[in-house]
C-alpha cells in the first residue's frame, strides 16, 4: 500500500466524521498556538533586552561611590560621594584595559523653557561619557573638552526633554533654565528608548561636569562625583578592567587590607545578561506550560483513534482478509493520527502567529515569532500525533482477522 | 496420488477454540486432498466445523494441530506477512455476509486487494473493471453497497475475490443470504469460473440444491469428514433458463 493511497484513506475517514475530527484537532490547535504565542512572548522579551544591552553601550563598567560602612551605618551605593574627578582621570590614564572613563554627577532637575517645564535626569560629565554610551547627537553638536574647561553653561537634551519643552521647534541655540540657571542648548541626542527596567533613557540632560559642580549638584562635596562610567577596551578585558579599577582605587583611597571598598564596580553588561538569561528561562517555561496543552491534545487524539479502531474493527478485518499486512493497517491508522495532528498543527501555527501579533499590538508587549519556533512546535505536534496514535494503530494492526470479521 | 499435484492437502487438521477454561474442539482430525480445477461443496449441519475449516484453508486462521499444504508448501510455518500475501495473491474469499466496505463504491471495493500489492492505479482500475464485467456488474461500479441488492453485493464480493486472479476461490455459504434465483446466478458465476478458467472452487453450503452444482461433495459432522463423494454436476446456466423470468432487481 503506498503512501498517497494511505493518505487518501485517512482523509476520507476523517472527513466522514468532521465534527469529531475537528474537536480532536482542537486540542492540538490550542496546544500549538499556545506554544507559538508563548515562545513569541518570551523571545520578544529576550530580543528587547538584547537591544537594550546594545543601547547602553558595550563593555561598560560603572564605579559607584559608597558602599562603605561609616560609623556603623551602611549607606547605599552612591549616597556619599567618595570618588573624585581625579580618580576618573587616573582610571583612564593609568589602566591599559580602559578605553574611556568619565566622572558623572547625577540629579533630577527642573528645566524650564518659556512656559514649558519638565523634570529630567541631569548628568554633569565630560565628553567621554557620550562616547562610552555610544550616543551621538542628531542636531547641533556634542559636548567638548572646551565646554568642560570653560565651565560653559550649555546642555544637550535627550529626545523626550526636547519634545516636551520644544515640541516641533528646533531647540538648538535656545536658552533653557535648569534650576533657574540659564543654559544654552547646543544639541539634541539620538533616540535611545527604554531600559530593561522601563526607564526612559531619553528623558535626560547632559551638561559639562564643571558647570554642574558649580551650579547644580557639586556644592556639598566639592571635587567629588557619585559615579564614574568606564568603557573597557574590549569584552575580553572587561574582567581585567574591573580588577584593575578596584586595585587602583583602593590604592588611591589609601584603604588598609582590612577595610572594605568605599566604592563598588558594577558590570552592567553582566547584569543585563542575567536579565537576558531570565527572559530565556521565562520563554522556556512558558513554552513548557503550553506544551502540556499540546500533550493533552495528544491524549485526545489517542482517545478518538481508539474509538475509531473499535468502530472500524470490521473494516480492518476485511482489509486483513484481502491481504493487508500488519504494517499496512498500522500505517493507515498512524497516518490518520498524523494527519489529524499536522492539520491541527498547521491551523495552530496560523492562530499562534496571529495571536502573537495581537499580543504585541494590544498589550504593547514585544513578540518575536521565529521560524525555529514554528518548525519546533509543528514537529512537536507531529511527534505528539505519532506518539499517541501509535498505540491505537498497533491495536488495530494486531487484530485477528477472523475475530475482526465477526465483530458486530 | 501425486503429492505435488494437490492444490490443497490437509493432514490430521485439528482446531480447538478456548473459551476461558473450556476447550471447544471444532475440527477433530480432518484429512483431505483437493486437486487443482475441482469444484467442491462442503456440507454439514450448523456447528460441524465447516467455517473453521474454510478459515484455515483461507489462511485467515491457523490450525491447532496438523498440517496444511497449499500448492505443496507447508502453510503452518508461515509468518503473518506471508499468510497475508497468500490471502492477497492466491486465494479469493467470499463470505456469507458479503463483507464489503460501506461508504465505498463497488469499484473501490473490488480494487481493495490490489492496494495491498502495489498495483499501479491504472492497472488497478483496469483489473477491477474487468472483474466487475466478469460478474455482470458494469454500470454499477460507482454504486455504494447500500445502493445494491444482496445479489449484486455478492457479485461485487466475487469480483473482489477474482481481481488478483487467484487459483483458488473459497466461499463460505455465499448464497446463505440470497433468494433461490440470485443464488443460482452466483453459482453460475462460480461454475463458469471453474469450467472456463479452471479456477478451483470450494464452497460451503448446507443446501443440497446448491451442492449438486459441485462435482464433489464433502460432508462434515462434528468436526470430522463423514462422506466424500464425486458426482456429475448439474449446470446452473441450464437451470437458470428453466426458471421463471428474473425479478427486476436480480439482473443489472
Ligand atoms: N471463535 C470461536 N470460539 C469458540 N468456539 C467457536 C468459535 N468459532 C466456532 N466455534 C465453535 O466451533 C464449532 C464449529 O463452528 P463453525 O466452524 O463455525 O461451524 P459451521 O460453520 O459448520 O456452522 C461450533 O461448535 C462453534 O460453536
Ligand atoms: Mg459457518
Amino acid at each position: 500500500m503506498n503512501f498517497l493511497m494511505t493518505l487518501r484513506i485517512a482523509f476520507k475517514a476523517l472527513n466522514r466524521n468532521k465534527m469529531r475530527s475537528g474537536l480532536t484537532m482542537l486540542g492540538i490547535i490550542i496546544g500549538v498556538s499556545a506554544v507559538i504565542a508563548m515562545i513569541a512572548v518570551g523571545s520578544g522579551a529576550k530580543a528587547r533586552i538584547q537591544e537594550q544591552i546594545a543601547s547602553m553601550g558595550s563593555n561598560l563598567l560603572i564605579v559607584l561611590s559608597g558602599s562603605a560602612t561609616s560609623g556603623g551605618i551602611r549607606f547605599g551605593s552612591g549616597s556619599v560621594p567618595t570618588l573624585t574627578v581625579d580618580d576618573a582621570k587616573a582610571i583612564a590614564t593609568e589602566l591599559p584595559s580602559v578605553k574611556y572613563s568619565a566622572p558623572v554627577l547625577t540629579g533630577i532637575s527642573q528645566v524650564v523653557s518659556g512656559n514649558q517645564n519638565w523634570s529630567a535626569v541631569t548628568y554633569g560629565t565630560t565628553p567621554e561619557a557620550l562616547l562610552i554610551r555610544d550616543w551621538p547627537v542628531v542636531k547641533g553638536r556634542a559636548l567638548t573638552q572646551a565646554d568642560v574647561d570653560g565651565r560653559a553653561a550649555v546642555c544637550l537634551l535627550g529626545q523626550t526633554v526636547a519634545d516636551n519643552l520644544f515640541g516641533e521647534m528646533d531647540p538648538v541655540g535656545q536658552v533653557v533654565r535648569i534650576k533657574k540657571f540659564p543654559f544654552t542648548v547646543i544639541g539634541v541626542l539620538a533616540l535611545k528608548g527604554q531600559t530593561t527596567w522601563g526607564q526612559d533613557q531619553d528623558d535626560t540632560l547632559y551638561v559639562p561636569l564643571t558647570t554642574s559642580q558649580r551650579l547644580l549638584f557639586g556644592r556639598n562635596f566639592p571635587g567629588m562625583v557619585r559615579s564614574i562610567s568606564v568603557q573597557a577596551t574590549s569584552a575580553g578585558t572587561l574582567q581585567q578592567a574591573e580588577e584593575e579599577i578596584t586595585q587602583l582605587l583602593r590604592q588611591r583611597h589609601r584603604l588598609r587590607p582590612d577595610q572594605e571598598n568605599d566604592f563598588s564596580v558594577r558590570n552592567l553588561t553582566e547584569a543585563m545578561s542575567t536579565a537576558q538569561e531570565s527572559a530565556r528561562v521565562m520563554s522556556l517555561l512558558l513554552g513548557a506550560i503550553a506544551s502540556i496543552a499540546l500533550l493533552v491534545g495528544g491524549i485526545g487524539i489517542m482517545n478518538i483513534m481508539l474509538v475509531s479502531v473499535t468502530e472500524r474493527t470490521r473494516e480492518i478485518g476485511i482489509r486483513l482478509a484481502v491481504g493487508a499486512r500488519e504494517r499496512d493497517i498500522l500505517y493507515q491508522f498512524l497516518i490518520e493520527a498524523l494527519v489529524l495532528s499536522l492539520i491541527g498543527g498547521l491551523i495552530g501555527l496560523i492562530i499562534g502567529v496571529s495571536a502573537s501579533q495581537l499580543i504585541s499590538h494590544f498589550f504593547k508587549w514585544p513578540t518575536l515569532v521565529s521560524l525555529q519556533a514554528l518548525l519546533l512546535s509543528f514537529s512537536f505536534a507531529g511527534g505528539v500525533g505519532m506518539f499517541f496514535g501509535f498505540y491505537p494503530a498497533r491495536k488495530a494492526a494486531k487484530l485477528d482477522p477472523i475475530e475482526a470479521l465477526r465483530f458486530e | 496420488m501425486n503429492f505435488m499435484n494437490d492444490l490443497i492437502r490437509v493432514e490430521h487438521l485439528v482446531k480447538i477454540y478456548y473459551l476461558g477454561e473450556i476447550q471447544v474442539p471444532a475440527l477433530k482430525g480432518v484429512d483431505l486432498c483437493i486437486q487443482s480445477g475441482e469444484f467442491v461443496a462442503i456440507m454439514g449441519a450448523s456447528g460441524s466445523g465447516k467455517s473453521t475449516f474454510m478459515n484455515i484453508l483461507g489462511c485467515l486462521d491457523r490450525p491447532s494441530q496438523g498440517r496444511y499444504f497449499l500448492e505443496g508448501t507447508d502453510v503452518s510455518g508461515m509468518t503473518k506477512d506471508e499468510l497475508a500475501q497468500i490471502r492477497n495473491k492466491k486465494i479469493g474469499f467470499v463470505f456469507q455476509s458479503f463483507n464489503l466496505l460501506n461508504r465505498t463504491t463497488a469499484l473501490e471495493n473490488v480494487e481493495l486487494p490490489l492496494f495491498y500489492n502495489n498495483t499501479s492505479s491504472r492497472t488497478r482500475h483496469h483489473r477491477a473493471m474487468e472483474a466487475l464485467t466478469g460478474v455482470g456488474l458494469i454500470g454499477r461500479q460507482h454504486h455504494l453497497p447500500s445502493q445494491l441488492s444482496g445479489g449484486q453485493q455478492q457479485r461485487v464480493a466475487v469480483a473482489r475475490a477474482l481481481v488478483n486472479r487467484p487459483s483458488l476461490i473459497l466461499a463460505d455459504e455465499p448464497t446463505g443470504n440470497l433468494d433461490t434465483r440470485t443464488s443460482l446466478e452466483i453459482i453460475d458465476i462460480f461454475q463458469k469460473l471453474n469450467q472456463q478458467s479452471q479456477i478451483t472452487i470450494i464452497l460451503v453450503t448446507h443446501e443440497q440444491e446448491i451442492a449438486r452444482y459441485a462435482s464433489r461433495q464433502v460432508i462434515f459432522r462434528d468436526g470430522k469428514i463423514i462422506q466424500d463423494l464425486s458426482f456429475e454436476p448439474r449446470q446452473a446456466a441450464y437451470d437458470l433458463t428453466q426458471m421463471p423470468p428474473p425479478t427486476e432487481e436480480a439482473i443489472p
